[in-house]
């Protein structure tokens, strides 16, 4: 590969993926009482 | 009477967490596009230069449309149709414009779905032989020239039936213990499968030859409108925005719930596998090209041939190609699947909000004609050809066609986007402001109309795929005018006398809403 495309390929990586985790560690640190306590029911 | 919140929370169903919808709305987005027409997509793009103008769509673009999406299921609490006749009666024609399009995609996208599944067991005994192509087409498929025909492929029939089964089975088992709980499974699955698969094309030789195909950058390409046109397509497209299911899952989301967070979990998420896609194909295309002895731009394919035809010759020739075909297959049936169940529940889930059906009964209503219509039209011999018509004028004068004009009626008619906005703002951690507005209002309209526009003139230019004018008049036109006549008439007809339309902006809650995007 060269090292035009190494760098590219690292660049995509790193925006995408982490772009993820950043997005991932985000979510995690808000409060989490959204969640409903219980399965609701569905028929 | 009208029923109250809660009450109809309890009666429509609702995922259990946040976790759960998040999984399940990127088990949506994640389909076959992710896989098959992404890493196509950047290589013809740019190359490694691609990301430029992709990240740029998924960021101004992709997340927030996908933020709109969330906004309008997740403040009314209904299915698209119900969603929009609650933002503004009347708007409901364009979520039953969403409602008709999601029962056309599925019909035809299960076959594929079909296809795949018959191959994962090919894999193991590559029953293609020396000839992919050919055992594709006229073996497996049997195509015969052009037209309709009635003779019924049973080698898709059956797979098709059970794929129609799977799908009714997950979605009358309901919202959280069906499309919640299948995603849970699914979703790490497919993504474990797919590394795996990843790190198996890394090791063969030639990969190295791939990834330089798929990465090293064209920079001029950036200054190619076409270039920008096909960045804005593939995140539209694959992030599954504009026809109602982002409306639909949202609806079933808990009302303190995070949803401008979760939406760039699943906008990356989505994304992130988009780029191990490419990283998984290109480096198998590269191996198939170095086994050939041609360059790899001679052996680079997207769509159905590079999931039919290339992917069993690399099977063929890479060592331990079983596992490679059982990974590579398995992860289309799993991504194909998950998308399937959620582009019917916009159906169901409309049909279940205007007649207060049961989930089975409304499961029953609506799965029993889509699979039968997907049997007759798609399990015989001409079921390719109409797969190919219906697939390439529903994506464009069907979603990317509604969304534009949802984009544009919300926006500037209805003057929606202060409201929902303050109702993200309320629980979310991304705040939306002026700069969201601007984006919904005018950047993404205006490149999706950009991208509709040169379609709809190379449609015109150049008849699609050398059919037939009978064949795309009937199932390419026809099919995308009869979604939105169809979306005319059941905004027409009534609600269920205990469905309650009130408007959201009729309450105080929505005004604290509107004060809240200040």
């Amino acid at each position: 590969m060269s090292t035009e495309a190494i760098v590219m390929m690292v660049v995509a990586m790193v925006v995408l993926w982490g772009g993820l985790g950043a997005a991932v560690v985000n979510l995690l640190r808000q409060d989490t009482s959204g969640e409903p306590d219980h399965t609701h029911r569905d028929l | 009477m009208t029923t109250s919140p809660p009450d109809q929370q309890e009666r429509r169903g609702a995922f259990s967490s946040r976790r759960v919808f998040i999984l399940a709305a990127i088990g949506s987005a994640v389909g076959l596009g992710n896989i098959w027409r992404f890493p196509y997509v950047a290589y013809e793009n740019g190359g490694g230069a691609f990301v430029v103008p992709y990240l740029v769509a998924l960021l101004t673009a992709g997340i927030p449309f996908l933020f709109l999406d969330y906004a309008l299921g997740h403040r009314h609490r209904g299915s698209a149709p119900l969603s929009f006749a609650r933002q503004s009666r009347a708007t409901e024609a364009l979520g039953w414009w969403q409602v008709g399009i999601c029962f056309m995609i599925a019909i035809y996208y299960a076959a594929v779905i079909a296809y795949a599944v018959r191959y994962t067991f090919f894999s193991v005994g590559q029953s293609w032989g020396d000839d992919p192509e050919g055992y594709f087409f006229e073996e497996f498929l049997r195509v015969e020239g052009s037209g309709i025909t009635t003779e019924v492929v049973v080698g898709v029939l059956v797979p098709l039936l059970i794929v129609w089964a799977a799908v009714l089975l997950i979605m009358g088992l309901g919202v959280q213990n069906g499309i919640g709980a299948s995603s849970v499974v699914f979703i790490p699955l497919l993504v474990v499968a797919f590394a795996v698969l990843v790190v198996r094309s890394l090791f063969l030789p030639g990969a190295a030859a791939g990834l330089d195909q798929l990465f090293t950058p064209d920079w001029g390409a950036l200054t190619n409108a076409s270039v920008w046109a096909a960045a804005f397509g593939q995140i539209f497209f694959s992030l599954s925005i504009g026809f109602g299911i982002m409306i639909t899952y949202a609806s079933y989301v808990g009302r303190r719930t995070d949803m401008t967070g979760s939406g760039f979990v699943v906008g990356f998420a989505n994304s992130g596998f988009e780029l191990l896609a490419g990283i998984g194909v290109f480096a198998a295309l590269g191996f198939m090209a170095q086994a050939n002895g041609v360059a790899v731009d001679e052996v680079v394919a997207d769509g159905i041939g590079l999931a039919f035809v290339a992917f069993p010759a690399i099977i063929s020739e890479a060592p331990g190609g079983a596992l490679i075909g059982v990974l590579f297959f398995g992860s289309l049936v799993i991504a194909g699947l998950t998308s399937l169940v959620s582009v019917l529940e916009v159906v169901v889930s409309a049909v279940r909000d205007k007649l207060e059906l049961s989930r089975l009964t409304a499961v029953a209503v609506v799965g029993g004609p889509a699979a039968l219509v997907s049997l007759v039209l798609f399990s015989t011999t001409s079921g390719l050809s109409v797969l190919d018509i219906v697939d390439y004028f529903i994506n464009r004068f069907g979603i990317l066609l509604v969304a534009v004009v949802s984009m544009v009626v919300l926006a500037w008619f209805v003057r929606a986007l202060p409201g929902l906005a303050g109702h993200l703002n309320r629980h979310g951690s991304i705040r939306l402001g002026r700069v969201w507005m601007a984006l919904v209002a005018v950047v993404a309209p205006l490149a999706l109309a950009f991208v509709l526009a040169r379609d709809f003139l190379d449609t015109l230019d150049k008849p699609y795929g050398g059919y037939p004018g009978w064949m795309l008049g009937v199932f390419g036109w026809g099919a995308a005018g009869l979604v939105l006549v169809l979306g005319l008439v059941l905004a027409r007809l009534p609600w269920h006398r205990s469905v309650d339309l009130t408007p959201a902006g009729s309450t105080s809650h929505a005004a604290n809403d509107e004060e809240e995007a200040r």
